[in-house]
C-alpha cells in the first residue's frame, strides 16, 4: 500500500492562506500608483487590491488630516497635564483611518488604546474618545452608539471579544462583521492564537488588522517572533492572510474592505497584517531614544502615509491648495474645540463608583456609597466653616 | 387503562417527587433555559456529542442542536472570551469549564472583562454570562482537579459568585443565574453531583443572592456552602445525639454576601463556625468571620472559628480525606466555642 501525501490546502474560499513575496500596496512612497502587474516600484505589489473611488480617497485624506491634528493635540493636552497618558498613532493614521473607514455601518470595531483615531474617525465625539486617558472614565461613549468596544487596554483580550461578537451575528442571522486592530506585541499573547482559531474554526467574520509598527513599547519585532512574517501566522489556523503597506492609506482601505465583504459573504475571517511605525515613543511617559536610532524614525518620515495620499490626489486633480487649506481649518477647528472643552474640568461624580459594578447595587455597595456621601457632605461643611471663618477675619481685619 | 373520570375520582394527593441528583438538576436547568429563552447558548469544551465531562449536558446537542450547544476548541479563554463578545451582541452564553484548576487560562478575561464591561461603559454593556465551573475536592481526583477556588473570583467586584449545596437549589440557582443580568461564576460542588434527593425543580426559590437556614438551631450558627452544606447538615445531625442544637445555614452567594440572614443567625445563637474546603488563609472564611464581628460583637459569646482545607497545594487522593473538613472537625470547632454548660 503506498502512502500519498494529503491534500494541503493553501486556500480558503479561493483566498490564500499565505502572503505574497511582498506586502501589497496601491500607492508607493511618493503617491504613484502601483501597478497590477509590473510593478515599477520593488518591493510593492498590488496583488488584486482594488483601487478605491475618489470620493473615497479624499474622504480617507481629509481624516488623516483631521486625524494626525488631533493626535497632535491630544500629546499636547498631556504635556499639559490633561491627559493622564497618551499612546499616540502618529504615522499609523493610514491603518486608523483606512480600517475606520473601510467599514460598514452595521460593522464594529474592537480598538486598543492606540487606536483614538480610528475611534474618532468612526464618528466617536473625540472628548469622549478620549475619557480613558483623561481619567474621568473607563470609557467615555457608548459603545453602542457607533459599534465601537471600549479601548482595550490589556493586550490582544479584545480579539475574542470580537471573534465572540461576530459568532454572535453569524447565529443571529445578521450582517454584522467585526473588525478588531492589534499590534505586533499582541500577536504574541495567547489570546490572540485563541481568537484566530476560533474564528477560524467557526468560520466568523472577523478581520484582524495588525499595525505592526516595529515596537512593543521598546521591544521590536524580532524579539517578537521568529516567524517568516506575522501574516504568516494565518496559515497555522487556516486562515486568509496579507501582508500590506501599512502606511499606504487607499491600499490598507483596500484590504480591510474587502476582507469586510469577505467576512460578510461567508468567506471567513482575514489576518492582515499591515507593516507600519510608530513615529512617537510608546507614551509620552516612554523615552524611544532608549532603543532605536533618529535615523530610522527619519527613514519612516520619508514614508509619511498623509503625505502620500496628499501627493497622489494632486496629481490625480482630486486635491488642490484650497481644498487643502480647508480641510487643514477644519482639523484647526476640531483641535480647538478640543482645547476649550479638554481645559474645562470634567465633571466626575463619586456615586458613579457604585452605580455600574452590578445592574443593581448591592447593600454592600450602597451602604459604602452611602459612607462616601456622609464623608463628602462632611468635607463640604467644614470647607465652608473655614471660608466663613477667614471671611469674618478678614472683614474684622479690615475694619 | 386510566380514565379521566377515574383519575378525578382519585384522592387529591400529588404524587411524591422523584428524587433527582444535583447533575440531573442541573441538565434539567440548562434545558428549560434553552427551552425558555433563544438567546441562551451552552458551550464549552465537550459538552455537545458527550455530555460534559460529568454529563451535566446530557442530550443537550441533540434536543437543541448545535447552534445553541456546542463544542469549541481546547481554550478556556477563547471561551470565556468569545461569550463576553456574545453577550455584548445580545445572546446570554453559559459557558462550562471542565474543572476548577482548568478555569485559570480564562482567569484575565473573566476578571479585566467579564466583571467590568458593565462598570467601564457606565452599564451600557450589560454581560449576562453564567460560568459553570465544577469545584472542590472529595472525588478522587488527581492534581488540578479538586481545587475550590472561589475566593478569586468572589475577590473581583463585578461577578455574582454562587454555589448550590443541594440538588433542588442546584435547579433555582442556576436558572437564577442565567436570568441574571450580572455575570454569574456558578460553582457546582462536584462531589456532590451524584447526592440525589426528592425534591420539585422549580426557578422560584430564595432570591439569587440569599443565604438559607437548611436546619434551625439555638446553640451555634455553622455556616457552609457548596460541597460542605451536606457535611455541616451531618455534623449538626451527630451533634443532636450529643445535646447541642446546631443551625445550619447554606450561603448559596458567596458574592453578595448575605449579611442580613447570617447575622440574624449569628445573633440568636451567639456562636458561629464557618467551614470551607479551601485553605484557610485569606479564605472565605476570614472575610465571614470579619463581618460578622463587626455586625454580631455584643452578641458573640466566643470568637468565630474556622475549620477548613490545610494551608496546602490541594493533596493527592489517597491523602484528601485528611484534608477534607469532616462533621467530626465541625463538631470538635464547636465544642472549642468557650462553653459554660457543656463539659
Amino acid at each position: 500500500m503506498s502512502i500519498s501525501a494529503p491534500s494541503m490546502p493553501v486556500s480558503r474560499a479561493g483566498r490564500p492562506l499565505l502572503p505574497g513575496d511582498r506586502p501589497l500596496a496601491l500607492l508607493d512612497s511618493s503617491g504613484m500608483p502601483v501597478g497590477q502587474d509590473d510593478p515599477p516600484v520593488p518591493g510593492l505589489a498590488a496583488g488584486g487590491l482594488e483601487m478605491p473611488g475618489p470620493d473615497v480617497l479624499t474622504g480617507l485624506h481629509r481624516s488623516m488630516v483631521v486625524g494626525r491634528r488631533f493626535d497632535a493635540q491630544a500629546t499636547a493636552l498631556t504635556r499639559q497635564g490633561r491627559l493622564a497618558v497618551y499612546p499616540s498613532s502618529r504615522g499609523q493614521e493610514a491603518c486608523q483611518v483606512g480600517a475606520a473607514h473601510a467599514m460598514r455601518g452595521q460593522d464594529w470595531l474592537f480598538p486598543t488604546y492606540r487606536d483614538s483615531v480610528a475611534i474618532v474617525s468612526r464618528g466617536v465625539d473625540p472628548v469622549e474618545a478620549l475619557s480613558l486617558l483623561r481619567g474621568d472614565w473607563h470609557c467615555g461613549y457608548d459603545p453602542y452608539a457607533h459599534r465601537v468596544a471600549p479601548q482595550c487596554t490589556p493586550l490582544a483580550t479584545n480579539t475574542l471579544h470580537a471573534v465572540g461578537l461576530a459568532r454572535a451575528a453569524q447565529i443571529k442571522g445578521e450582517d454584522t462583521v467585526a473588525v478588531v486592530l492589534l499590534g505586533d506585541g499582541a500577536t504574541s499573547e495567547g489570546d490572540t492564537h485563541e481568537a484566530l482559531n476560533f474564528a477560524a474554526v467557526w468560520n466568523a467574520p472577523v478581520v484582524f488588522l495588525v499595525q505592526n509598527n516595529g515596537y512593543a513599547i521598546s521591544v521590536p519585532l524580532a524579539k517578537q517572533t521568529a516567524a517568516p512574517s506575522l501574516a504568516h501566522k494565518g496559515i497555522g489556523y487556516g486562515m486568509a492572510s496579507q501582508q500590506i503597506d501599512g502606511n499606504d492609506p487607499a491600499g490598507v482601505y483596500a484590504a480591510v474592505r474587502a476582507a469586510v465583504q469577505a467576512a460578510a459573504s461567508g468567506d471567513g475571517p482575514t489576518l492582515i497584517e499591515a507593516l507600519t511605525y510608530r513615529i512617537e515613543a510608546h507614551t509620552n511617559a516612554d523615552d524611544a531614544t532608549r532603543y532605536r536610532s533618529s535615523d530610522e524614525v527619519q527613514a519612516w518620515l520619508a514614508r509619511d502615509p498623509v503625505l502620500r495620499l496628499e501627493n497622489y490626489l494632486r496629481t490625480a486633480g482630486l486635491l488642490d491648495d484650497a481644498a487643502l487649506a480647508a480641510i487643514e481649518a477644519e482639523a484647526e477647528q476640531l483641535a480647538a474645540d478640543l482645547r476649550d472643552r479638554m481645559n474645562a474640568e470634567p465633571g466626575c461624580d463619586p456615586a458613579e463608583l457604585f452605580r455600574h459594578v452590578y445592574a443593581q447595587p448591592t447593600a454592600a455597595l450602597a451602604a459604602q456609597h452611602r459612607a462616601l456621601a456622609a464623608e463628602l457632605a462632611e468635607a463640604e461643611l467644614a470647607e465652608a466653616e473655614l471660608a466663613e471663618a477667614e471671611l469674618a477675619e478678614q472683614t474684622g481685619a479690615g475694619t | 387503562m386510566t380514565s379521566v373520570l377515574h383519575q378525578a375520582a382519585r384522592p387529591q394527593q400529588p404524587p411524591a417527587p422523584a428524587p433527582v441528583s444535583m447533575a440531573a438538576a442541573l441538565n434539567q436547568a440548562l434545558a428549560d433555559a434553552l427551552a425558555a429563552d433563544d438567546r441562551v447558548l451552552v458551550f464549552g469544551e465537550d459538552v455537545g456529542a458527550l455530555g460534559g465531562v460529568f454529563r451535566v449536558t446530557d442530550g443537550l446537542a441533540a434536543r437543541f442542536g448545535e447552534g445553541r450547544v456546542f463544542d469549541t476548541p481546547l481554550a478556556e479563554a477563547g471561551i470565556v472570551g468569545t461569550a463576553i463578545g456574545m453577550a455584548m451582541n445580545g445572546l446570554r452564553p453559559v459557558v462550562e469549564m471542565q474543572f476548577d484548576a482548568f478555569a485559570y487560562p480564562a482567569f484575565e478575561q473573566i476578571t479585566s472583562h467579564l466583571a467590568k464591561l458593565r462598570n467601564r461603559t457606565r452599564g451600557q454593556v450589560e454581560l449576562p454570562v453564567v460560568v459553570r465551573v465544577p469545584y472542590g475536592g472529595g472525588i478522587g481526583g488527581v492534581e488540578h482537579h479538586c481545587d475550590s477556588s472561589e475566593v478569586y473570583y468572589a475577590h473581583t467586584p463585578g461577578l455574582r459568585v454562587v454555589t448550590p449545596g443541594t440538588p433542588a437549589d442546584a435547579y433555582t440557582l442556576l436558572r437564577q443565574s442565567i436570568d441574571c443580568p450580572d455575570p454569574v461564576i456558578f460553582l457546582e460542588p462536584k462531589r456532590r453531583y451524584w447526592a440525589r434527593e426528592a425534591a420539585v425543580l422549580t426557578a422560584a426559590g430564595p432570591d439569587i443572592t440569599a443565604a438559607t437556614v437548611r436546619r434551625p438551631g439555638r446553640d451555634a450558627t455553622v455556616i457552609a456552602y457548596g460541597g460542605l452544606v451536606a457535611t455541616a447538615l451531618e455534623a449538626a445531625q451527630t451533634g443532636a445525639e450529643d445535646g447541642w442544637d446546631l443551625e445550619v445555614i447554606d450561603l448559596r452567594s458567596l458574592s453578595p454576601f448575605d449579611d442580613e440572614t447570617v447575622a440574624a443567625s449569628v445573633r440568636r445563637t451567639g456562636r458561629a463556625v464557618v467551614v470551607h474546603e479551601a485553605a484557610g488563609f485569606c479564605g472565605y472564611g476570614a472575610e465571614v468571620a470579619a463581618r460578622l464581628t463587626e455586625q454580631c460583637f455584643h452578641y458573640l459569646e466566643a470568637p468565630i472559628l474556622r475549620v477548613t482545607g490545610y494551608d496546602i497545594p490541594y493533596p493527592p487522593p489517597k491523602l484528601e480525606e485528611h484534608h477534607l473538613p469532616s462533621a467530626d472537625r465541625i463538631l470538635d470547632a464547636v465544642a472549642r466555642l468557650q462553653w459554660d454548660d457543656h463539659a
